[in-house]
């Protein structure tokens, strides 16, 4: 009996397999197409690089928020956290906290874009281990910690900034937001090397292993002999490093570290990641996943907003394709199970 | 005494040996039954073993008159004796996959009596439990309870029926009171509709002082202790009707003060009509406490015991679940008196309570000597402190007082890091929750502990070396499974244990302990995992193993050290020693061990 029905099971195995690794892309492809048949211009390569700028600052948090959640845990404080970085990075930048849109060609007085960044991902790193720090050693659930997090970035932003915005880069620093290498936008070409290297981080090296394995079983991974408290902290300094690069590129491309920046980008980074298949449990997940996911939700906006779709709808249908993802995500993990 | 052989569905406990014949006796649905009381909450009696007998007394639909039914209890009650059980398990089978871990069991409890379940483990206890509970049927057999067939669909429709199964992990909800956790969904309710606090606690009071609590029925269960949260699952039994509890190793999380009292409550609940059946492996404790017991050994009956007169012997217990040539399992090899160095050494091992983990047991000046190239058995019952040793020296759990030395040099863990940098491994008890990443594949399982043995100074994985190591481990170790990056899941038991020794035989350790190795592995895979400690030991490490299957214990060890309670008992070489000599020292306890 076993003999007979076993190969059609196999057959039914390795399709819900093909479907788990492969479903997100399939579904953005469909997307694609479908709303190149709506509106031929939209495979347009200026619309498409300009989703692609469009997706690289969320995407880059994704990033980050990849290995936090491979870990099973989150990061609520993503969005704060951007504004605060990006309000620090203008100040580097123009070198103190002035709120005015002065012209780059008349105050030459700040520190430069090198500065700015370099302060912007420092800082979110930092703020990134303090809630590490928060969540293994006082022993405080992510989601509280970064919840309390989210409040007090904001604070922070707006006490430094008096609640304006500090506008007016100089063009060295706004070409990373702005910029071409050929027709690529810049923060698209930062996205992918960034996601090219957190590929490599957790495909290849002893420390993704770790990721992985603490975020599947933590007791056994103690009992391994890795330090998990340690892998669990870093993992909050990557996407604080990340929260601080998109801060940075943000800033650039608008010219404007606002106070108000970065509101709601938790949901819509936590909503690219977990799209892209990594399980808010831990242990399951990886970056090219999370891109697709980014794009996806990308492609989706723009996509809607190319055929006049309001954002109030926009948001509905995102809403909605997230509870389906995971959903569908579920039940193809229970048909592999069988 | 006339009426004990009729079984009652609902009965005040008292009133067992008085049914209320004056009653209004009705026959329908092929029970007898009879409704007193409030009529609007009536006490319902009924008899169902007397189908046979009515059957011709109610042709056409017509009811019997009381008159006649009190004439036909009677001749059925003088019938009944000895007083019939109240459940009937006859000739249970139950097949897992190809493998049968219950085959042929038949065993009876009757009401106002305690029945001893006992067996080793893997005997088919909980087998058998989780049958009886409704979490799972039997393959073939019948069960009768309360003249009924049994089929529970699921362990609510068991209590319903009256079958109450208390667990070693409790069941009840910590954040609320203890009034709410008896009552739990079946508050009463005021006029309103509300649920009555009032009522609800003074009924609470009542029902918890039949088990001997005097608490507050509004105090949360949190803040009672492992003793107290028992005593109020029995309490809820008691006011769901029960007629028979289960209960399932109730003691080993309790110390012996709270030990005996416990015992006295099922003495009492055992006066009261309640049928209680008592699964444990702690030999004094049934013998002490059983009327009967009923003996499991391999999924199979080994035999019944009967207190006449007295309690029920250790040596006949341990007779009966000793008694087959278990050495014949696996392959006896060669156990020497091993004469090389000490590698390992424990001196006055102490630890406290952690209030992490109530459950764990507090080790007593534990002394220990593990030589290179031996197998060091150590045998004890759950709860006897072996896991929380194994923990201690793995530097998985803070010790208190002690000393701990590593080829002659002091160490002192403070996590499994630590130790395992020093060369010691541990393979967890449990492996499912301590050991597997259930989420990852075989490769990424098997290296875990050894992530800078196949990486490069740069931190990237030689992923080569890796598959090339698993690969020989694979070879060496036979371990079955389709290819590296298969989920680990997906294999059997036996070859999750054997990736996971693989897992530490990467680390080239100088010291491995095993705590129960072969738990969950299939029969002809522990002769295997039993193998391969041998030839690990004759490699030159140090074999710790921690088990509580004796034959085990016995075919494998160079030498053994028996535990009780947090404390070593004995020790023997493994040529002289015999599960009987085992059992007893395990068995001991450790007053009766001092003076020895």
């Amino acid at each position: 009996m076993t003999s007979t029905t076993e190969p059609s099971q196999r057959g039914g195995i390795n399709v819900a397999r093909l479907l788990m690794s492969f479903g997100p892309l399939m579904f953005l492809a469909v997307l694609i197409i479908v709303f190149t048949v709506l509106k031929p211009s939209f495979i347009d390569p200026i619309n498409l690089f300009n989703i692609m700028r469009q997706i690289s600052i969320t995407g880059l948090i994704a990033l980050g928020m990849t290995f936090v959640i491979l870990t099973a845990g989150i990061d609520l404080s993503v969005g704060s956290l951007l504004a605060f970085c990006g309000m620090v990075a203008a100040v580097v930048a123009k070198g103190g906290t002035a709120n005015t849109l002065s012209l780059s060609t008349s105050g030459t007085q700040g520190y430069g874009w090198f500065a700015a960044l370099l302060a912007a991902v420092a800082v979110g790193a930092m703020a990134g281990s303090v809630q590490g720090f928060a969540i293994t050693r006082l022993k405080v659930p992510p989601f509280v910690v970064t919840l309390g997090g989210l409040t007090v970035f904001r604070g922070l932003t707006l006490t430094i900034s008096n609640g304006g915005p500090i506008s007016g880069f100089d063009a060295s620093m706004r070409w990373f937001g702005t910029g071409l290498i050929g027709p690529v936008p810049v923060p698209a070409i930062i996205f992918a090397i960034a996601a090219i290297l957190c590929h490599i981080v957790l495909r290849y090296t002893r420390y993704g292993r770790a990721v992985y394995a603490v975020g599947g079983n933590a007791e056994a991974a103690r009992l391994s002999g890795l330090r998990v408290d340690r892998i669990l902290i870093s993992v909050y300094v990557i996407v604080g490093f990340f929260a601080g690069l998109a801060a940075f590129v943000l800033s650039a491309r608008l010219n404007s570290s606002e106070a108000v920046a970065g509101i709601g980008y938790e949901l819509t980074v936590i909503s690219a990641v977990v799209i892209g298949g990594t399980s808010l449990f831990g242990g399951i997940g990886s970056v090219g996943g999370t891109v697709v996911g980014a794009a996806l939700i990308g492609v989706l906006q723009n996509g809607l907003q190319f055929n006049n779709v309001s954002s109030y709808t926009q948001s509905i249908v995102i809403g909605l394709i997230l509870i389906l993802a995971v959903a569908f995500d579920r039940w193809l993990k229970s048909r592999v199970r069988r | 005494m006339a009426y004990s052989g009729l079984v009652l569905s609902r009965p005040p406990l008292s009133c067992r040996t008085s049914p209320p014949l004056g009653g209004d006796w009705q026959f329908s649905r092929k029970r007898l039954f009879c409704e007193v009381g409030d009529w609007r909450r009536p006490t319902r009696y009924s008899i169902s073993p007397l189908v046979g007998e009515m059957s011709g007394r109610t042709e056409g639909g017509a009811v019997p008159r009381p008159i006649a039914i009190r004439e036909q209890l009677l001749s059925v009650a003088e019938a009944a004796t000895p007083s019939p059980a109240l459940l009937t398990v006859e000739g249970v089978t139950k097949h897992f996959a190809g493998v049968t871990a219950l085959s042929d069991v038949s065993l009876e409890v009757r009401p106002g009596e305690i029945l001893g379940l006992l067996g080793e483990n893997g005997a088919g206890k909980s087998t058998l439990l989780k049958i009886l509970s409704g979490v799972m049927p039997p393959s073939s057999g019948r069960i009768v309870f309360d003249g009924a067939e049994f089929n529970p669909h699921n362990p609510q429709d068991a209590k319903r029926h009256g079958i109450v199964t208390i667990y070693q992990e409790l069941s009840l909800i910590p954040t609320l009171t203890v009034a709410e956790n008896i009552f739990i969904g079946r508050a009463p309710l005021g006029p309103l509709g509300l649920v009555s606090w009032r009522k609800m606690e003074e009924d609470s009071r009542g029902i918890i002082a039949r088990v001997g609590l005097d608490l507050d029925p509004a105090t949360p269960v949190s803040a009672l202790s492992v003793a107290e949260q028992q005593l109020v699952e029995i309490a809820r039994a008691l006011s769901l009707k029960s007629r028979l509890i289960i209960m399932d190793e109730p003691t080993s999380a309790l110390t012996e003060t709270e030990v005996q009292k416990l015992m006295s409550i099922m003495d009492r609940l055992r006066k009261d009509g309640v049928a209680i059946m008592f699964v444990t492996h702690r030999l004094e404790e049934a013998s002490a406490i059983c009327d009967r017991m009923t003996v499991l050994r391999d999924g199979r009956l080994a035999g019944h015991l009967d207190r006449e007169g007295g309690p029920i012997k250790l040596p006949k217990i341990i007779e009966k679940m000793v008694g087959r040539a278990a050495s014949e399992l696996y392959a006896r090899p060669t156990q020497r008196d091993v004469a090389g160095d000490v590698r390992l050494s424990v001196r006055g091992l102490r630890t406290v309570r952690d209030p992490q983990a109530p459950h764990a047991i507090v080790l007593e000046g534990v002394d220990l000597d593990l030589k290179a190239g031996e197998i060091l058995g150590v045998a004890g019952l759950v709860g006897s402190g072996r896991t929380e040793l194994a923990r201690a020296i793995f530097g998985a759990d803070r010790i208190a007082a002690g000393t701990i030395t590593l080829d002659g040099k002091p160490i002192a863990p403070t996590s499994p890091a630590d130790a395992i940098a020093l060369g010691i491994g541990l393979v967890p008890e449990d492996r499912k929750h301590q050991a597997i990443f259930a989420a990852l594949g075989i490769l990424n399982n098997f290296s875990i502990a050894a992530l800078g043995r196949y990486s490069n100074a740069a931190g990237f994985m030689a992923e080569r070396r890796e598959r090339e190591a698993l690969a020989s481990y694979r070879k060496t170790l036979s371990i079955r499974m389709a290819s590296p990056e298969q989920a680990i899941e997906g294999l059997s038991g036996g070859n999750q244990q054997k990736v996971i020794l693989a897992r530490w035989l990467a680390r080239d350790p100088k010291v491995l302990i095993v705590d129960e190795p072969t738990r969950g592995v299939d029969v002809g895979a522990k002769a295997e995992v039993h193998q391969i400690l041998v030839h690990l030991a004759a490699r030159g490490i140090a074999v710790m193993m921690i088990s509580s299957e004796l034959p085990e214990v016995l075919a494998v060890s160079d030498r053994i050290v028996t535990m009780r309670r947090g404390r070593i008992t004995g020790e023997m070489p493994g040529i002289e020693a015999t599960e009987e000599k085992l059992m007893e020292l395990m068995a001991l306890d450790q007053r009766q061990g001092a003076t020895q």
